[in-house]
């Protein structure tokens, strides 16, 4: 995408029908951390990887509990997200305490929609430059969905945004059709095993990564470094078992890997996804 | 109620002026509601009528109304205000049929917006004049409630309003049990009314039975129930009290 005399402000379309202040805010949801969704039928896990700008300072924070059925992830200008998250939980609570009861996931992704679409239509506004995985409950279950900077909103078996997120997307497509049987561990080690894709080589350790899930009858939660390094270490430290057999991609030289070695390199596991995307 | 002309007592007219603005009493009121659970959801009962102060004015006021696919609410008190209170609730669930999402207000969402109502009104100091009863199904699980116009709120298994309360709950007390049948709550409810109907003077012998079960809501026809006034205690009633009538 160039600079182009149509881009200047929201309000103007370009001649092929197109708002480019709208579409740049979406590069910037590419340009944040990858952050991750997937869900069964009763549960719903969002992890993300934990960058920090230096080792002196602490990661950001890209995953906010809203209620205790509803979790966000977020990717993009955290302030953006932060603000939004503070909205879809002011939401949530009035909802409860007029109703006495949880506000269903599904309306308050419409709400947050609707609030995006208002910045795409008016002079003195700018689109939020924050993508949004949104996973909670309502009546008839589990769901995720992604809120966009366009005002747009999909749901999603599984998802995933921000850098190197075509790598996790693409572990997830080939495993997404079993997630809605899955037990509410396969899904934790699968959530993790996407965030790994996106880490491109770098070792995966559980303090490059946040893990939080929900569920029918789970209130919202984060999982604990142990529990994520438990998870990790599954599948780290035998790179010889091989549970399902979808490692056609070649790369099995890379499961000769010495165990004793937490690389992410080739770990042997349900899907042998080649590092280098 | 624009422009200023000088009134001798201007702030009199002024006060009464605002105070026209709020309830200060009621004018048109129904008498008692009584609502039990029963084995397939609950049961509701309440007479017909519309009292003005003490003449029986109106005979054919439904006090009992469904309330989207899961609630039925019941209402004594200011008739108006009912009305008003139904306004609210049909925008409340216009609204949430056109989310069109799968989603649906069930009894408990509704009796605690209705608490949140009247309890708004109350601290306005200009309160809906209503004692509610809001009873309903939804998944299986039956749900009955009653909110006061002061904004007091709570669950049970059986519930009644006004004099209800002195005379039918401890009827209920002894006498309901967990899974009624119909035929078993309706005759406890008969019982309860034509109690209603001998010593509540607001009261009328024209009653209504509904029930709400998780198929739906059904009012029934009016009738009036049998009574018997030969008891040898209301032959010359004020022998013991020289001077009444």
């Amino acid at each position: 995408m160039f600079r182009n005399q149509y881009d200047t402000d929201v309000t103007t379309w370009s001649p092929t029908g197109r708002l480019f202040q709208v579409e740049y805010a979406m590069e910037a949801v590419k340009q944040g951390s990858a952050a991750i969704g997937l869900r069964s039928r009763s549960h719903v896990v969002l992890a993300c990887v934990n960058k920090a700008q230096s080792e002196l300072s602490s990661h950001q924070r890209k995953i906010f509990k809203v209620d205790d059925h509803i979790g966000v992830a977020i990717a993009g200008l955290t302030a953006d997200g932060r603000v939004l998250s503070r909205y879809m939980r002011s939401e949530s609570i009035n909802h409860s305490f007029t109703y006495e009861s949880p506000l269903p996931v599904g309306r308050l992704v419409v709400h947050l929609a609707d609030k995006a679409q208002v910045c795409t239509q008016r002079s003195w506004k700018r689109p939020y430059g924050v993508g949004l995985l949104v996973g909670g409950l309502d009546e008839s279950g589990a769901h995720l969905y992604y809120n966009c900077p366009s005002g747009n909103y999909f749901e999603y078996q599984a998802f995933a945004i921000g850098s190197r997120s075509q790598a996790a997307k693409t572990y997830l497509e080939r495993r997404f059709e079993s997630f809605g049987d899955s037990s509410r561990e396969d899904l934790i080690k699968d959530a993790i095993l996407a965030v790994r894709e996106t880490l491109q080589g770098e070792t995966l350790k559980s303090s490059l990564c946040t893990v939080a899930i929900l569920g029918v009858d789970e209130p919202f939660h984060f999982l604990d470094q142990e529990a994520i390094q438990k998870v990790i270490d599954t599948f780290e430290k035998v790179p010889e078992e091989e549970e399902g057999d979808e490692a056609g991609e070649g790369e099995a030289e890379a499961a000769a890997v010495a165990p004793a070695e937490q690389g992410g390199a080739g770990a042997g596991d349900q899907d042998v996804a080649p590092m280098e995307m | 109620m624009t422009f200023t002309i000088p009134i001798e007592n201007g702030d009199a007219v002024k006060i009464a002026e605002a105070e026209s603005q709020r309830t200060l009493y009621p004018y048109v009121t129904g008498t008692s509601i009584v609502a039990i659970k029963y084995k397939d959801g609950v049961l509701m009962a309440s007479d017909m009528g519309g009292s003005y102060g003490s003449t029986l004015r109106y005979k054919n006021i439904e006090r009992m109304k469904a309330i989207g696919k899961h609630s039925l609410l019941g209402a004594s008190g200011e008739i108006s205000d009912f009305q008003e209170i139904l306004r609210y609730l049909d925008e409340l669930t216009l609204n949430d049929n056109m989310w069109d999402d799968g989603n649906s207000l069930g009894p408990k969402e509704i009796h605690n917006y209705l608490t949140r109502v009247m309890y708004n009104r109350r601290n306005k100091f200009n309160p809906l004049w209503n004692t509610l009863v809001l009873g309903g199904v939804k998944n299986g699980k039956s749900y009955l409630g009653m909110v006061s116009m002061i904004g007091v709120s709570f669950e049970d298994d059986h519930v009644a309003t006004g004099f209800g309360n002195h005379l039918a709950r401890p009827i209920l007390r002894d006498e309901w049990h967990a899974d009624l049948s119909f035929e078993d709550g309706v005759k406890l409810l008969e019982k309860c009314m034509r109690v209603l109907l001998y010593r509540d003077r607001s009261a009328i012998n024209k009653l209504q039975i509904a029930k709400i079960t998780e198929e739906g809501v059904t009012v029934s026809q009016p009738y009036s129930l049998k009574t018997f006034w030969e008891y040898s205690s209301f032959h010359n009633p004020t022998a013991s009290a020289e001077g009444s009538w």
